[in-house]
């Protein structure tokens, strides 16, 4: 890139902005679809919001790998704070209370816990001498990172955010090369547990994880949302019914058609074209993410870049395997595609934050504002 | 607290930046992995199992609802329509789906401007309804009715509105008794066949008479409807629709002008009048009055209504024609004088009524207290001279005068497409043994001969006696037109002895009889009759030795009934009937409802006058007659809460009928239905 476009330009991700704003474009076609051909209430304020967050995360992008080192453990502790107080607040009010309510907006702390939970435990890991990484203080205090927020979410009860804040802080302990027989060791341990850990699941939990085994033994009740979804998946068929020609969200048999089920809402208009050409897309994101992992030249920023990348990873392939009747209704929305302002925000602060450590290696330096 | 040692091997940053690479690089092949299983699962469920899911999508969206066949028409012998179809804009509730009962009642009141009764009913039926059964809320309403209700669906959520048909009966309550009416399924017969059609808004079975015992032959083939439908059950739009079949008419043997004639001549009067044909048996009219309207019970009648309908001591929802049993009185006395003759007595035998006679230790008295002189078998018809009877039957015996009765009709069960039948009895002998353990007495065979003691026959029975003694022939009566056509066989009685009887039942309509007020009024046409009293209450030896008969001071329910049988024209019988009037003062009138209603046949503009006249005495035309009466009864009653429900009531008007009912079986009510009131009281 050279000559009439400015050089600062011409060095923006250009690719990957152009791979986001498609799929994010494709969401906000979908949604027009979903309101019935109509770019209210959702099309348009969705397109609107990726715009704003996309200038966010190209300005964080501009932000120095070192500034997010630094705020990683206090940002980390803010958040935690919130999780304690949205317990409290919400024992008060009663029932399973998931945001504070700021007055101008309400905020759902277990949102930010996500990608922050990968920026303290990388932030851990960078801290430790090299020579400690195969010892036990490796471990615990990760762990106990770890541990209290997924426990915190976990009560709200939101058992998809307590599951992603758990995936994300493993992978990040899982690159950091502690021994590979822990994770195999914890593994089969896990799976000797799940039957135990079960029986604390709440009344609704348990419904839910036994009706995604069998959806078909509550059609009109429970398993309604994993029926419909996938009758609105296998009726698109290879090409799909076309553009606004969906039935099944159009007469509104599929539940949450614009947030959680929006994938289905698409690959009943799109087919199985538009929903491999999705898939494509999101595959293309996280090998963006790990090729910056890999090219990154610190600790912290290797293991923030393919943590956060797994971030993302997760999103989409619990929303994915949920709608299509591989996981059980746990309500993770799907990045650009869900309508929604808090997941597209905390997926575009990810990619600001990969972006940052993709130009940090670049440039050659992590800590400078140029 | 001593932990395993984890370093067994040496880490340096270096390798740690390659254990790092490698794993990011298996965390890659992961997602990579995942990311393909995703996009194979999707396969195999839009391609693989794309059949399934779009028929399951299709059935999500097609909502199919079965339309209604229209029902078969019921015609006159004419062809002229008894009950046929009006197009009609409904609305029904489907309870399943019903959300807020009051608050949907409420805003449906309001569009329908319904009454508070009619809300009362409709509350009282979602009670009842099994959830899925459709409960009506309002039928013939105008367009702009149905079209306020239907803007208004998605807040109604459980109200069906549906374009329609409902059954119309153009003569109202005169064919009430005859053709029954219709109403929507009961939960018992959707239980035992969980035929869909059954719980279709708008759908409705026949409940009683003809409409119920031809059910099947009226309905027909439903139709189906292809709509698309959201989720919450609004309709988008229709697809496709295959219309119903509508069920086959019915021709009846029936006389549309004549039922209707009769019914309206009987006026404010309780009574029953049966026409037929003489020569094929031919029902040409039946009518039981007072009635209900059909129209108003087809399209669900309301608490007041019927209570109005069950308490009136005219009796309306009970069909007298046939589940009435009465006892003949001297209408027997043509009969009896047959028998005789067929067992060989001498018309021109004489006895002498001096008033009385006595039988064993009774004196029996002649109706008329001071005789009638020398009576022979002419006379005796005539005058209606008990002691005849009474000295005859003494000298032949029950044995000659049961078997006849048999023979005309009396006692006898026919094959009449109708739910329930009494059929009364014919004693003898035997039958008393078998029924009171006892001896036949010779006033057992007194009474027998003027219609009396254990005689109880129905109106039915009375005009086929009076057909089989006019033709000859053994006349059952029909209903279905195209059925069994032609001259009934001959009954095998010598018509030399049938013509005593005509000539002397002639001269009891038309020389010095006792229906001398009962002449045809079309000239040319001579009726021949006979008439009979039959006592309700119960009369006392003392009485009866006192000669006490009179009743005119006597309330309603305890006056006589006057029955009356005859035929027209005397001289060739074409047509034969039979009436009773129940409580009535005098015995002309039951004589004068049969010779006016015959006269309809012979001349209409004759009868139609006469009733003109009759009805403007009466106060108006049924129709304007019955309609005051609700309007009186709502006024009277219309604030206090209704006292009893329909069920219970039902179930108590079907305790046993009447005391000598004992032969004829008690006839099936089911609570949905107008139970016959039984407070007859017959005679002992």
């Amino acid at each position: 890139m050279s000559g009439i476009v400015p050089h600062q330009i011409a060095r923006l991700p250009w690719r990957l902005m152009g791979l986001l704003t498609g799929i994010a474009g494709f969401g906000t076609v979908v949604l027009y679809s979903a309101a019935g051909g109509s770019f209210t209430p959702w099309a348009l304020n969705q397109g609107a919001r990726f715009v704003i967050f996309s200038a966010m995360a190209l300005t964080l992008s501009r932000v120095p790998v070192r500034q997010f080192q630094f705020y990683a453990w206090p940002a980390y502790g803010a958040i935690l704070i919130a999780l304690v107080l949205v317990e409290l607040i919400g024992g008060v009010a009663g029932g399973s209370q998931r945001w504070i309510n700021l007055g101008f907006m309400q905020l759902q702390p277990s949102e930010f816990m996500k990608p922050v939970i990968v920026l303290a435990v990388a932030q851990f890991y960078a801290r430790l001498s090299v020579g400690e990484v195969r010892r036990w203080t490796a471990i615990w205090p990760a762990l106990l990172m770890i541990g209290v927020p997924w426990a915190l979410v976990l009560v709200q009860p939101d058992l998809g955010t307590a599951t992603m804040i758990a995936a994300g802080g493993v992978t990040v302990m899982f690159l950091a090369g502690l021994p590979l027989r822990l994770f195999i060791g914890s593994g089969l341990a896990g799976a000797a547990i799940v039957p135990i850990a079960f029986s604390f699941l709440h009344d609704y939990q348990q419904k839910r994880v036994l009706i995604f085994l069998d959806p078909e033994s509550d059609p009109l009740g429970a398993g309604y949302h994993i029926s419909q979804s996938k009758i609105a998946i296998g009726s698109g068929g290879f090409w799909g019914k076309g553009f606004l020609a969906g039935s099944q969200s159009h007469l509104d048999y599929l539940p949450e058609a614009h947030t959680d089920f929006v994938f289905a809402t698409m690959a009943e208009e799109w087919g199985l074209l538009g929903g491999v050409a999705l898939i494509i897309a999101f595959a293309l994101l996280f090998r963006w993410g790990i090729r910056v992992s890999m090219r990154a030249q610190d600790r912290f920023s290797r293991l923030t870049a393919a943590g956060l990348t797994t971030t993302i990873f997760f999103y989409v392939a619990i929303n994915l395997m949920m709608v299509m009747g591989l996981a059980p209704v746990v309500g993770i929305p799907l990045p650009f595609m869900s309508y929604g302002g808090s997941s597209m925000l905390t997926v575009m602060l990810c990619i600001g934050i990969i972006m940052s450590i993709d130009r940090a290696s670049r440039t050659g330096s992590s800590g400078s504002w140029k | 607290m001593k932990f395993p040692r984890l370093t067994p091997k040496y880490v340096t940053e270096a390798s740690l930046t390659f254990t790092f690479t490698r794993r990011a690089m298996v965390l890659g092949g992961i997602q990579g992995g995942v990311a393909a299983l995703l996009a194979v699962r999707m396969g195999w469920i839009s391609v693989a199992e794309n059949e399934k899911y779009t028929l399951l999508a299709e059935s999500n969206r097609v909502n199919l609802t079965l339309v209604p066949p229209r029902r078969g028409w019921i015609l006159d012998r004419h062809g002229k329509p008894l009950a046929n179809n009006r197009t009609d804009f409904r609305v029904d509730i489907i309870p399943d789906r019903l959300r807020d009962a009051d608050a949907t009642l409420g805003t449906l009141a309001h569009l329908l401007a319904l009454a508070p009764d009619q809300v009362e009913k409709i509350h009282e039926d979602l009670e009842k309804a099994a959830g899925f059964q459709p409960v009506q809320v309002a039928t013939n309403l105008s367009y702009d009715q149905f079209a306020a209700v239907s803007v208004r669906l998605p807040d109604l959520p459980g109200v069906a509105p549906a374009q329609g048909f409902s059954r119309n009966y153009p003569a109202g309550a005169t064919v009430g008794h005859l053709l029954g009416y219709v109403g929507t399924a009961s939960a018992k017969d959707y239980e035992a066949n969980k035929n869909p059609l059954l719980i279709t808004p708008g759908y409705k079975v026949g409940k009683d008479g003809l409409e119920r015992t031809f059910d099947r032959e009226l309905t027909g083939l439903p139709g189906a409807k292809r709509v698309e439908v959201t989720a919450s059950g609004r309709i988008v739009r229709e697809l496709t629709t295959r219309p119903d079949t509508p069920g086959r008419s019915l021709q009846l043997t029936i006389d549309a002008g004549l039922q209707e004639y009769a019914g309206r001549r009987i006026g404010p009067e309780s009574a029953s009048v049966v026409v037929l044909d003489c020569w094929t048996g031919d029902v040409l009219a039946m009518a039981s009055m007072p009635s209900f309207d059909p129209n108003s019970f087809s399209s669900g009648i309301s608490h007041l209504e019927w209570d109005m309908l069950s308490q009136d001591d005219h009796i309306p929802l009970r069909n007298k024609t046939l589940q009435a049993l009465y006892p003949p009185g001297s209408t027997v006395k043509p009969m009896v004088a047959l028998s005789f003759l067929e067992a060989g007595l001498d018309p021109h035998a004489t006895a002498n009524c001096s008033g009385a006679l006595r039988v064993g230790n009774t004196l029996f008295h002649c109706w008329r207290r001071h005789g009638h002189g020398t009576v022979d078998m002419h006379r005796a018809i005539e005058q209606s001279c008990d002691i005849y009877f009474y000295t005859m039957a003494q000298r032949m015996g029950i044995n000659v005068i049961a078997p006849m009765a048999k023979r005309l009709g009396l006692g006898q069960k026919f094959d009449l497409p109708f739910p329930s039948q009494s059929y009364g009895t014919v004693p003898d002998p035997e039958w008393k043994m078998k029924k009171y353990g006892k001896k036949w007495e010779t006033y057992d065979t007194v009474n027998s001969t003027i219609g009396q003691g254990y005689v109880l026959v129905n109106p039915t029975q009375l005009a086929v006696m009076a057909s089989r003694l006019a033709s000859g022939r053994i006349i059952t009566p029909k209903f279905q037109f195209d059925k069994g056509r032609g001259l009934a066989p001959p009954l095998g009685v010598s018509q030399q002895h049938l013509d005593v009887i005509h000539n002397a039942m002639k001269d009891v309509v038309n020389r010095n009889g006792t229906a001398r007020g009962a002449q045809m009024k079309v000239p040319g046409i001579i009726l021949a009759g006979k008439t009979g009293s039959a006592q309700v209450r119960r009369i006392t030896m003392a009485e009866r030795r006192g000669g006490v008969r009179g009743d005119a001071a006597l309330p309603f329910k305890l006056r006589d009934h006057a029955l009356f049988i005859g035929f027209a024209p005397f001289d060739k019988p074409r047509y034969a009937v039979g009436c009773v009037l129940e409580h009535s003062h005098a015995n002309g009138s039951a004589s004068g409802i049969a010779s006016d209603t015959l006269s309809y046949l012979f001349d209409r503009d004759i009868a139609m006058a006469k009733l003109n006249t009759l009805e403007t005495g009466w106060g108006g035309t049924l129709v304007e007659r019955m309609a005051r009466q609700r309007e009186a009864y709502r006024i009277a009653h219309g604030v206090a809460p209704a006292p009893a429900e329909p069920a219970e009531a039902a179930a108590n008007a079907s305790a046993p009928p009447a005391a000598g009912n004992a032969v004829a079986p008690v006839p099936a009510t089911s609570p949905d239905e107008p139970a016959t009131n039984a407070t007859q009281e017959i005679r002992d």
